[in-house]
């Protein structure tokens, strides 16, 4: 967790303006408020992880993604931060657009489906994985659309957004994701994570 | 206590209503909870809803009854008052003490009655804004109300960006609907109906519209509950009696409560200031004060917003509390949106609320720092 947020504080520069949609209990806006003289607010949808960041002081509108984002101008941020929640909406599409809509640019990490320990889950146990970035069981898991990081840079030919910058993530180690390493590292990341512009 | 014990505040500047008209040398009645610090930058200015007062917390010590807030404004309460000098006033248009339709002037040593010129939500603010001079605060902590405190809230932070560090709307809107001037009226047409509300004039032949006024105020407190509170609080639970009497006594609880609510509202509050303070609801509507584009009411603002609504009030919705949201977040100003789960209706900021006076705690004590 600590890595994605320091990769993520990495790739935003001070004095922008951030929107972290799904800001839960707000983890990241803190780290970020305090590796960064940043501007950054959080949307979330749950009344329990409002008031959790109402009581760290942190500025978060109760809202849902799917709906709410529509309330926010054209390029009112520079980066929107998407961590680790794509796969939980309805309309992944849709919200892609929002963010890239609301936000000059935008960070969507994902728990990567392809990596090789969910792959032997299902092949040898049969039954739908569960690991550390995925511990829910496949009747109580929020994700409704699992992908996998060579479905998200397809995802982005199809629907036509750019991914200007994509890190592979497995435990500590980052690397640069390219497209001559896109087999391998979609086999042993455990996250992606990619900034994308319009 | 008497009514000229109450502290007040003589405006001596002229002040123009949005009416036309122009008020001068009028009391503004207010109390103030905890103490001023030396650089004056922890004042809470509150604004009462339709029916309070300046007696926001501790006893009321003309109705002898808990103040208003007393759940979310004291010593270690959300509104801290060992760390918050917190000020209220009674609005102009009210009857306790602030100048309004029951003001004897001075001059013709007459009851003004309903040649009390009408008044406007701006025009309260307004005239509360000489509490700030008189305390010499430069720049309030912050400002808080909900419902019609609300929209004073909405106008405060309009009207003096540069005034207030932190603004609390709480359950209220930015333009009066349909439905709630409909409310009203139904209560204004109430208090007219009777006799003895006599085309205002009633305190000098000694007489009041009671009946009115309490049919006007049983209306108004349905509305403030919610279907799913009245059933669980009353159901169709009988009042001391065992069985129907087949009658058109108060067999229902919920009939004699909304009975004794009436009673005791004429008792403390004047008809005349419920017509003239509901009119300056139903003429609120920030939205149109700014040609439609309500974000254009705080286009100047550096201040820290946080709107909070409650899913079970009818007369504020959240989707109207959200419209507030919505516009400030089109500037891009700094505001944080929580809406409470409550079963309480619209008076549920008036009550023991624990999420919501915990957020309200928190968004205070963390904008403190």
């Amino acid at each position: 967790m600590k890595q994605e947020f320091n990769i993520i504080a990495n790739n935003i520069e001070n004095g922008t303006r951030v929107l972290d949609v799904g800001c839960g209990d707000g983890v990241l806006i803190e780290y970020l408020k305090k590796e960064k003289s940043i501007d950054v607010r959080g949307l979330e949808i749950s009344k329990d992880k409002v008031q959790k960041c109402i009581s760290k002081g942190l500025t978060v509108i109760e809202g849902n993604a799917e709906i709410d984002l529509k309330q926010f101008p054209d390029n009112s941020f520079d980066y929107v931060v998407l961590s680790q929640t794509l796969q939980a909406f309805i309309n992944p599409e849709l919200v892609i657009k929002e963010l890239l809509r609301v936000g000059k640019r935008a960070i969507v990490t994902i728990p990567n489906f392809g990596f090789w320990k969910i792959r032997l889950h299902l092949l040898i146990k049969g039954t739908m994985p569960v690991t550390k970035t995925l511990p829910d069981e496949w009747h109580n898991t929020p994700n409704l659309h699992m992908c996998t990081i060579k479905d998200f840079v397809e995802f982005s030919n199809k629907i036509n957004f750019k991914i200007f910058k994509s890190i592979a993530m497995n435990k500590k180690k980052t690397s640069l994701i390219n497209n001559k390493n896109l087999f391998t590292k979609n086999l042993f990341s455990e996250l992606g994570i990619f900034l994308i512009e319009k | 206590m008497d009514m000229d014990k109450l502290k007040t505040l003589l405006v001596k500047k002229p002040l123009k209503l949005d009416c036309g008209k122009t008020i001068k040398d009028f009391p503004i009645a207010y109390e103030t909870y905890g103490i001023l610090n030396e650089k004056k930058d922890n004042a809470i200015l509150v604004f009462h809803a339709l029916t309070g007062d300046q007696f926001v917390t501790g006893i009321n010590p003309i109705t002898k009854k808990d103040g208003w807030w007393s759940f979310a404004v004291g010593p270690r309460k959300a509104i801290d008052t060992n760390k918050f000098f917190v000020i209220c006033a009674n609005v102009i248009g009210g009857c306790m003490g602030s100048y309004g339709p029951s003001y004897k002037d001075s001059n013709t040593n007459k009851i003004l009655g309903i040649n009390f010129p009408i008044i406007t939500i701006n025009d309260m603010v307004n005239a509360q804004y000489s509490l700030l001079e008189f305390f010499k605060i430069e720049k309030l902590f912050s400002v808080i109300g909900g419902s019609m405190g609300g929209m004073q809230v909405l106008q405060f932070a309009s009207n003096f960006p540069d005034k207030v560090k932190t603004v609390i709307p709480i359950a209220c809107t930015s333009s009066h609907s349909a439905q709630n001037i409909a409310f009203n009226e139904l209560g204004r047409q109430a208090i007219t109906a009777d006799n003895n509300w006599n085309n205002g004039d009633y305190s000098t032949k000694n007489i009041n519209p009671n009946k009115g006024l309490a049919v006007a105020r049983m209306a108004a407190h349905i509305t403030y509950l919610s279907k799913k509170g009245l059933q669980e609080k009353f159901g169709r639970k009988l009042q001391e009696r065992d069985d129907l009497k087949f009658g058109f006594d108060a067999d229902f609880q919920i009939e004699s409560y909304l009975r004794y609510q009436g009673s005791v509202f004429v008792d403390r509050f004047d008809a005349n200031s419920y017509l003239y303070i509901t009119r300056a609801m139903d003429y609120f509507d920030l939205t149109k004060q700014f040609d439609g584009n309500l974000a254009k009411a705080f286009l100047n603002t550096k201040a820290k917003f946080f709107v909070i609504s409650f899913t079970s009030d009818s007369l504020y919705p959240t989707q109207e509390n959200k419209e507030i949201v919505i516009a400030l977040n089109s500037i891009g100003a700094d505001v944080g949106f929580v809406e409470i789960n409550s079963d309480k209706g619209h008076d549920s900021f008036l009550l023991d609320v624990p999420d919501f006076l915990n957020a309200l705690k928190n968004f205070l004590e963390k904008s403190n720092n």
